[in-house]
């Protein structure tokens, strides 16, 4: 056996090529540190942020037990906004660190958050479609190269799998009811079916980080072909559903296996991501106030806990003597 | 997928340093579960709260939602102690393998050993 390798450059790309799983203490490029950090956080952001549209609904669920569900799910996102933080966390970056960097608009999340949830049938869609899409990347996720974020994404996807079923759930419900909810059903597909697509980002071909992520196996399947498990799963449930998916151009392809869909709106894309989609400026402005409105809580908790160690303090004191 | 949010035909991606910053939130606290009796407790992750008694509160919410433990324990991340990996604790263990039952060669007349 030859000596130990050395903690440098040789050790990470040995590890990265069997396949093993970088972790925190590990000698690693810079580059990889800061994909890595900024991956994990735009996830965790985006976790975060899209706890908003969702909590819009829970004051209007349609049942006692619907809105029981919502909540949990609701407290789910952020449960996997926290575990993602502490994740990123591992790598020396502090959470106020993050979440500065979240409120001045430094780092982003996912620009399907930026869509605004305008009636009860959005619940079953983003369900449905966007942690359905969500689980797609994720499951695929677990596989990634940095230890802890490979270890969040094994513990999310248990959880989402409950978020993509209660959300057909509600499809079900809506889609086997009058025709009203029969509209409602087909209008929140409508709205979510092109923006759930765009979730996996630009084609390969004008994605900048692909190449490299793919190499340090921070990533594992390209967006095109996330994109496509995602719709090939996607289109024969909308079919169950009854509903017709917004694309003239949606065929399936015998030869191939795979369903081909028309040409995304990248202009939309671009100018979300831009910050210039429907709700950008609002939900970072709730965060904010959010953040602000708290303070109090914190300061309490903070003012409370040193109050408390300094007991501690007086009566080991006492023992002491 | 871009929870990795793509940078934009015309913009610059951004170069942020990182680690600069002061956390001036709760400390940290490293969370440990015990799944169910009889296992031990295995690190899963952290939290942040302002003493223990909210560490273990916020532990129990952030990890067993659903019946993952029976037990949580959390600990300050700064009072963790851990080994320098990098040097030759670890490996190799080649040189030991009369540590291992495979390395005695017992005929097979011998039956269970």
């Amino acid at each position: 056996m030859d000596a130990p390798m050395e903690y440098g450059p040789e050790q990470f790309a040995a590890i990265i090529a069997a396949d093993e799983k970088i972790e925190p203490r590990d000698w690693m490029p810079d580059g990889y540190r800061k994909t890595v950090i900024r991956q994990m956080a735009q996830h965790a952001h985006s976790e975060v942020i899209g706890m908003q549209p969702e909590a819009n609904w829970i004051t209007r669920a349609p049942t006692l037990l619907r809105k029981m569900i919502l909540i949990a799910k609701v407290q789910d996102e952020a449960g996997h906004g926290l575990y993602l933080y502490s994740a990123t966390e591992t790598l020396g970056v502090s959470r106020d660190e993050l979440q500065n960097l979240l409120h001045i608009g430094k780092q982003k999340y996912s620009s399907i958050f930026n869509y605004p949830t305008l009636s009860w049938a959005d619940m079953g869609a983003i369900g449905w479609l966007v942690d359905g899409a969500a689980i797609v990347n994720q499951i695929v996720l677990q596989g990634t190269s940095y230890g802890p974020y490979s270890r969040a994404m094994v513990k999310i996807c248990k959880e989402e799998s409950f978020h993509a079923r209660q959300g057909y759930s509600i499809m079900m419900a809506l889609a086997q009811g009058s025709e009203e909810q029969k509209a409602m059903c087909q209008d929140a597909l409508d709205r979510w079916w092109w923006p759930a697509l765009m979730m996996f980002g630009p084609h390969d071909a004008d994605s900048s980080h692909t190449e490299e992520s793919m190499a340090w196996k921070v990533k594992r399947k390209t967006n095109d072909e996330l994109r496509q498990m995602f719709i090939d799963q996607t289109v024969p449930q909308a079919h169950y559903l009854g509903m017709t998916i917004p694309d003239p151009d949606l065929a399936f392809d015998e030869e191939t296996g795979h369903w081909s869909i028309g040409e995304i709106d990248w202009d939309e894309f671009w100018a979300t991501v831009k910050g210039n989609g429907r709700l950008n400026r609002e939900r970072i402005a709730h965060k904010v106030k959010a953040w602000d409105d708290g303070k109090w809580v914190r300061d309490a908790a903070t003012a409370y806990a040193a109050k408390h160690a300094h007991e501690l303090d007086e009566s080991a004191l006492v023992k002491n003597v | 997928m871009s929870y990795d949010v793509p940078v934009a035909p015309g913009d610059k991606p951004q170069d942020i340093s990182f680690g600069g910053g002061t956390d001036h939130g709760f400390p940290l606290w490293e969370v440990f579960v015990r799944a169910k009796r009889g296992l031990n407790h295995t690190h899963v992750g952290s939290v942040h709260a302002p003493d223990a008694e909210t560490a273990i509160q916020n532990a129990r919410d952030s990890y067993t939602r659903r019946a993952e433990g029976v037990s949580v324990w959390v600990v300050p991340s700064t009072e963790i102690i851990a080994s320098d990996d990098a040097d030759s604790m670890f490996s190799p263990f080649e040189h030991v393998p009369y540590r291992h039952p495979t390395f005695y060669e017992i005929p097979e007349e011998v039956g269970q050993l």
